[in-house]
């Protein structure tokens, strides 16, 4: 198959699951079988795709020419890979748990939410491959939109009040905000394709560029910085399987991919570099990073705690690439893996312990270590990967953005991240050492490890977090590329 | 001559002269199939008008052979053919799928005059878009007003009535002051053909009647138009009518003044009047701005479904008008595309408005709660049409905004307030079209009333409204047509303008 067919099938092919899944609702082996199967399918197909780009070939397609220049095309670079290959490989690890957690609570609508999962992924995968700005609105949108159902799934009041705040951010910032920008990009520079080196030099310059990468920083909610950040811990609402995949990957993941790839193609980290309106983002990613940690350690809900954690860290891939150094860049890539791996095990800790005990509070964890060994050697594993320890994916991606840091002497991220880590340790290890080494309370419910397709899936992710500090040489000569393309 | 260069005339000859053949059916369903069959010859005419005017340019045709400033000239051009696509394509549709609706609302032995009705309101709509003559839009202008105060009155509510005085007593103002402005013009060029009018104009030594006839005409279409502040005829109309109705008047009625007051303005006036441009712009752009504002604001707290509907629609005449009022290519083609897109997101919806009627009394917000448990079809496409009015990318409300918004930012200070209006109201449109999608997916249904087992509309009426709800899906992934003729119907419309 050509790259072009691939691109188009890895596109359609989730699509085509979801529909398949619908009019299989009435069977849930046979639904369940479905969507394993498309996901398996997804992430060979994507996964087919990474040799070419590794030798340096970027296979493009164009789906629909709209007017005056615009298409709706799709093409694959190495970041776009990158994020791709990881969401449709985690889509078969989380489909697995999905299938323990929702059966093992007695989730209602489950064809449903099995249905809008596909539409999400095949929304991020398009957000991955989409060749030019409109392409990526379009996706983006698809995707907010079809996460809805999933956020609002338990349908009582207070769910929905919660995903109105989601829908409302995500679609207020990115109508209000990222729309104007792509806008004013068009009209400036008549383009709107992601080209290596940016499109915008000499088209927009001095503080108007400021301004504009506040308008599609800001626009993008879903990279959550502050202060559009209030629809992450809304979003905790949804079933942990949403919040693994869709709040700790796709969605965010979504987020900060498009910042980063908005930073390096369409303005250029030399044009940015060259331009001191755009140094605001730098401040404006630690202050993200060092107030959602001092949140995020006065939280008593577990996936409150969690979603606050994914706030600092997504501004981590922020503030990487607004360092604005080749290996910054590199450190904004990896760590877009390596805290993907970290927090989808968190969640599904979570959401494995609501599962077998229905415990959702910090105060609730004393020993149960004991009673759920396996789902907290995970949890440990993910949480050390948060705070950056060796062995754990954590301090690879915090290696690299601390290099670019030195690179370019730039002690406001430094400092940053050393202060993020004292922070993150001290919110993380309290409750792994409650786990393990106090006791529970006395009277307490007995119960055990959740259901297996639960635990498989969080040991097959905590195993990634810890085999990716060892083996990550494919992603880094992947994303070096991006660097290449640096003078 | 062939059957296809009589298309021009026929187009309005096929509803006038089916109109007194219902009347002497006298059955509802033969009356029906007889409507329903004209509106889709029309639209089958205006398609084959559309073709031909994209493939050899503006179709002239000489009412009984008699040249042009001495009989009457049927003109169409790429915005005569856009407008026609509109109306006659929202009459058939909502004809075709609003049967049983109409059934329930008009009694039976009086269908037939309903449908005649109905054709003559297209008739004079389809006149008014063909005709090359100010007098004849006069004349057409009258004809589908009446015929709309009938069918708009025709339902059983009767608050109808009131609303119907009061568009009634509104539209005739609207249409004497568009009379006495081509009256002015008449007396100082002793023309009423709108290609004859924009030569001779330029011969008139004292214009300042001129001036004045532009006045006129500018203010009496805007009246028909709905343009904010003379819009308050509209949101009752659009209320009391029976719901077909308000399908086919909402996609097309006002679309069809603004036409005019496009051809006046731009194809006129532009060339001939001192400072004509400025003017034009001056007085439009504050009104259509307003008119977004506040139709969106009063849409956000509405809390009967079609009035917020039908103020929602208010906003959306402001975008049409807030593009012409560039003056500029651009901002025309913006306008006009968003003529085209606007009619398939609010015909779809109000056509989702039927389908909900046909099995909820109250059309209020709480009384619609839950309803999506009961017609998950038509909530569904209710959301498509939604989105597309958001202008959600990938469905048409987003071309036309798009187009809106970059031709906004070539206008320096007044583009960058426009463009700031243009993207809070779509704010709005998100916050009231997600509280209908809100209170029909999850609102709980009032206490006492009993659980509604699941039962979609009639399969033709969700037929329709699916058609139009992926109708904005395919004109968003495919603009190629309304962006293509929009841009034909600017270029044609500025040739005055550098």
């Amino acid at each position: 198959m050509s790259a072009a067919a691939t691109i188009i099938a890895s596109l359609l092919l989730p699509l085509g699951g979801a529909f398949l899944i619908a009019a299989a609702g009435r069977w849930p082996n046979l639904r369940e079988s479905v969507t394993l199967l498309t996901a398996v399918l997804l992430a060979l197909l994507v996964w087919s795709l990474t040799p070419d780009i590794m030798a340096g070939e970027r296979p493009g397609v164009t789906v629909a020419t709209l007017f005056a220049g615009l298409t709706i095309a799709f093409s694959v670079e190495p970041l776009g890979m990158l994020f791709a290959a990881l969401a449709s490989t985690l889509w078969i690890v989380n489909s697995v748990y999905s299938i323990g957690y929702m059966r093992g609570n007695n989730e209602k609508h489950q064809t449903r939410f099995y249905v809008c999962f596909a539409i999400a992924i095949a929304a991020a995968v398009g957000v991955a491959f989409a060749d030019n700005l409109l392409t990526l609105f379009l996706c983006y949108e698809v995707l907010t939109i079809s996460t809805y159902p999933l956020v609002s799934h338990k349908g009582d009041a207070a769910t929905v009040r919660s995903a109105r705040i989601y829908l409302g951010i995500l679609l207020g910032t990115s109508i209000g905000l990222l729309l104007p920008a792509i806008i004013w990009t068009y009209v400036a520079t008549g383009t709107l394709t992601f080209t290596p080196g940016g499109i915008l030099e000499g088209h927009v310059v001095g503080p108007a560029m400021g301004l504009l990468l506040g308008l599609y920083v800001f626009g993008v909610g879903k990279a959550a910085v502050m202060p559009v950040h209030r629809w992450l811990p809304a979003a905790m609402v949804a079933p942990t399987p949403v919040s693994a995949l869709l709040h700790a990957v796709a969605v965010v993941k979504a987020g900060v991919f498009t910042v980063t790839k908005i930073i390096i193609y369409v303005f250029g980290v030399d044009t940015l570099f060259a331009e001191p309106s755009g140094g605001w983002l730098l401040y404006a990613s630690a202050f993200t990073i060092i107030a959602a940690s001092i949140v995020a350690l006065r939280q008593q809900n577990l996936k409150r705690m969690l979603a606050y954690s994914t706030i600092g860290q997504l501004s981590y891939v922020i503030m990487a690439a607004a360092v604005l150094t080749p290996l910054s860049e590199v450190g904004a890539a990896v760590h877009i893996v390596a805290h993907a791996f970290g927090k989808i095990t968190l969640f599904f800790a979570a959401g494995a312990i609501y599962t077998a005990s229905k415990k959702t509070e910090l105060g609730q964890l004393r020993g149960i270590g004991a009673r759920m060994p396996w789902t907290m050697a995970a949890f440990t594993i993910g949480a050390l990967s948060m705070i950056g320890v060796p062995p754990t994916g954590g301090f690879v991606s915090k290696w690299f953005i601390l290099a670019g840091a030195f690179q370019s002497d730039n002690y406001i991220a430094i400092f940053t991240i050393i202060l993020s880590t004292a922070l993150n340790a001290a919110y993380f290890l309290p409750i792994v050492f409650a786990a393990w080494f106090s006791s529970e309370d006395s009277g307490a419910k007995a119960h055990g490890e959740a259901p297996l397709p639960i635990v498989l899936a969080l040991c097959t992710t905590a195993l990634a977090t810890l085999g990716f500090f060892f083996f990550n040489q494919p992603v880094l000569e992947l994303e070096s590329q991006l660097v290449e393309q640096l003078p | 001559m062939s059957v296809t260069s009589q298309l021009p005339a026929l187009q309005v000859v096929v509803p006038l002269l089916t109109a007194p053949v219902l009347v002497l059916l006298r059955g509802a369903s033969l009356a029906w199939a007889g409507a329903t069959a004209a509106s889709f010859m029309a639209f089958a005419i205006a398609i084959a008008l559309t073709l031909e005017v994209l493939a050899g340019g503006t179709q002239v045709y000489e009412m009984g052979a008699w040249p042009a400033p001495f009989g009457i000239e049927l003109r169409i051009d790429a915005l005569n053919a856009l407008v026609l696509l509109i109306t006659t394509g929202a009459s058939a549709l909502t004809l075709l799928c609003g049967r049983e609706s109409l059934a329930r609302d008009i009694d039976e032995d009086r269908q037939p005059l309903f449908y005649a009705a109905w054709l003559v309101a297209l008739a004079g709509l389809a006149g008014i878009a063909v005709t090359g003559d100010a007098f004849n839009v006069f004349v057409f202008m009258e004809i589908s007003s009446l015929a709309t105060y009938i069918i708009i009155a025709a339902g059983p509510d009767r608050r109808a009535l009131t609303a119907t005085f009061k568009y009634l007593i509104m539209g005739t103002i609207g249409a004497t002051f568009y009379l006495i402005g081509v009256g002015l013009v008449y007396m100082m060029t002793g023309t009423l053909n709108f290609a004859d009018m924009e030569v001779r104009i330029a011969d008139v030594a004292d214009q300042r009647p001129i001036l004045v006839a532009a006045g006129f005409i500018t203010v009496g279409l805007a009246l028909k138009a709905a343009v904010f502040p003379l819009h308050v005829w509209l949101p009752n109309a659009y209320t009391h009518a029976p719901h077909v109705v308000t399908a086919f008047i909402a996609a097309c009625s006002t679309k069809v003044a603004i036409y005019v007051l496009l051809r006046f303005d731009f194809f006129v006036f532009q060339g001939n009047l001192e400072g004509h441009v400025v003017q034009f712009a001056g007085f439009l752009a504050p009104l259509a701005l307003l008119g977004i504002v506040v139709g969106s604001a009063v849409a956000v707290v509405e809390g009967n479904l079609k009035r917020l509907l039908a103020y929602s629609s208010v906003a959306q005449i402001g975008y049409i008008l807030l593009g012409a009022s560039f003056s500029n290519a651009a901002g025309l083609t913006a306008g006009v595309a968003h003529m085209f897109n606007h009619a398939l997101a609010k015909g779809a919806l109000f056509l989702a408005v039927v389908a909900l009627a046909m099995r909820f009394k109250d059309l209020t917000l709480d009384g619609l709660a839950g309803a999506a448990r009961s017609m998950p079809w038509t909530s569904a496409a209710l959301v498509v049409a939604g989105a597309s009015l958001v202008g959600i990318p990938g469905t048409a409300g987003f071309i036309s905004k798009w187009l809106l918004l970059s031709a906004a930012f070539e206008q320096g200070t007044l583009g960058i307030v426009s463009a700031i209006v243009v993207v809070l109201s779509s704010l709005a449109a998100v916050v009231y079209i997600w509280r209908i999608i809100e209170r029909l997916y999850f609102g709980e249904p009032v206490a006492d009333a009993p659980p509604l087992p699941r039962q979609e509309a009639p399969w033709l009426l969700l037929a329709g409204v699916w058609l139009a709800a992926l109708a904005n899906i395919y004109f968003g992934l495919v603009p190629g047509l309304p962006v293509g003729l929009s841009e034909a119907a600017a270029d044609g419309l500025l040739r005055h303008l550098p």
